[in-house]
């Protein structure tokens, strides 16, 4: 069982709609009991990532989260700001990340031409630079839909598993062991999406 | 680099799909759900729903027509009508959409924009403006499904939007409405020009080259399309399709 961690960040019914399309059963939860005899956890997230910090915090999910990640060792997929809440620390905020994967998330203002727009939000080619579980099966230009205005740049390039190009390149996906992270919504990436979620229940 | 986005606009009334022309009478295209499913298998990039009589007929937004929907299409999804209040606009994202259209609600109670965009962010709502040509060349803003004239310039009014909290505005020219003649490039123009917020062209859009040429001559970030995906050709029956990827990739250039 897949667990979808509520923790009161975003959307959800799209993460689970598209575990369930793609014949994996997942189960969104915030019961700590639940999350810590989780197979697979997908940390998602949308909005402020000092926010999404507090709430893990507050929850009392850091300890089991930590747990799982770096003691059980699950597979654990971060998508959007849930892969920034995997680096050490953000621009966006004064809290410490989880520091799972070693490197920090920036503003893209002040970094790309002005004249390009922030959020980056819209459809953005990936560039797969690390092959493993997740990459299986991706052939041709593939594609998925961002929206942020936040970017990961990690410190060690074996943790880059896909980059991106908006004005800079960013690291799209990143990778370290058993924990995952993409920058954009597979959720709402259809075939590619897909292919995502279908190479991380079979992991 | 970061592709226009090309975004079917879909026009409800309740559980039906229509198609309007010049924003006044409409033709009946079927059934949204086995709608959605040909624009799932033609990997559209995103996908707008608008129930162009919900404020007007006084309906709540169908949450079981929208749920629906949500559970078929895995791609970005954007709602607009009848959305009231916060409250409203929670269910609709918690259904799977992710961006929320406000037209009249907005204009009506334009902190209802910031309160959303508070709640989820700004990139989760996205300001509607119709607008129309008088006899005199001069721009209104319409609310109400285009049947209630404001006093605001449509400029004016979409950089207010954008300073409360809009993270994208769609402009549909009610006069170019379901004409298969092109975009009001000159409209999208002045407003692209003042706002930094992503800008969706809509209304009018009848082939590749209209399409071109919006992203030629204005500064938009996304087009809409809506006779074009939902019929044959002009004047033909209702036929559910997308632009050749090929073709529309040499177009957006």
């Amino acid at each position: 069982m897949i667990i979808i961690v509520d923790y009161g960040m975003g959307n959800l019914g799209s993460v689970l709609n598209m575990f369930k399309k793609v014949g994996a059963s997942a189960k969104i939860s915030s019961d700590l009991d639940e999350i810590s005899k989780a197979k697979k956890i997908l940390l998602p997230g949308v909005g402020a990532f000092d926010t999404a910090m507090k709430r893990i915090k507050d929850t009392g999910m850091t300890e089991i989260l930590n747990q799982k990640a770096l003691v059980d060792k699950i597979p654990i997929l971060g998508i959007c700001l849930g892969m920034q809440l995997l680096t050490n620390k953000s621009e966006e905020g004064k809290l410490p990340g989880l520091g799972w994967i070693e490197g920090e998330t920036f503003n893209f203002k002040d970094r790309i031409d002005c004249s390009l727009k922030v959020p980056h939000m819209g459809w953005n080619i990936v560039d797969i630079n690390k092959e493993n579980a997740i990459t299986n099966n991706f052939k041709g230009e593939v594609r998925f839909y961002f929206v942020h205005s936040y970017f990961v740049k990690v410190k060690n390039p074996n943790n880059s598993m896909m980059t991106t190009s908006y004005g800079i390149t960013f690291d799209s996906a990143i990778v370290r062991d058993n924990i995952f992270g993409a920058q954009f919504h597979p959720e709402k990436s259809h075939k590619f999406g897909m292919n995502l979620f279908k190479n991380f229940a079979k992991i | 680099m970061l592709r226009i986005r090309v975004i079917p606009c879909l026009q409800l009334i309740d559980e039906s799909l229509v198609k309007t022309i010049k924003f006044g009478k409409y033709g009946y295209i079927g059934d949204p759900i086995n709608t959605v499913r040909i624009f799932n298998e033609l990997e559209v990039d995103e996908l707008c729903f608008l129930d162009i009589r919900a404020t007007k007929e006084k309906r709540e937004p169908n949450l079981k027509i929208l749920s629906e929907i949500a559970n078929e299409c895995f791609m970005p999804l954007s709602y607009g009508g009848g959305v009231k209040d916060l409250e409203t606009a929670k269910k609709i994202l918690s259904i799977g959409f992710e961006k929320i259209v406000l037209n009249t609600s907005a204009y009506l109670n334009p902190k209802l924009v910031s309160e959303i965009a508070s709640y989820s962010g700004n990139q989760s709502v996205i300001g509607s403006i119709d607008f129309k040509k008088n006899i005199f060349g001069k721009y209104q803003v319409f609310t109400h499904d285009g049947t209630q004239k404001q006093s605001k310039d449509p400029v004016i009014w979409a950089k207010e939007l954008e300073e409360l909290g809009a993270g994208e505005l769609l402009l549909t020219s009610m006069d170019n409405d379901g004409t298969w003649r092109g975009y009001d490039i000159d409209l999208l123009n002045r407003i692209t020009s003042v706002v930094n917020i992503p800008v969706i062209a809509n209304g009018g859009a009848g082939n590749i080259s209209h399409i071109k040429d919006v992203v030629k001559k204005s500064n938009v970030s996304a087009v809409a399309l809506g006779s074009m995906v939902v019929y044959q050709a002009e004047g033909l029956g209702v036929l559910v399709n997308f632009p050749d990827k090929d073709k529309l990739n040499n177009a957006l250039d």
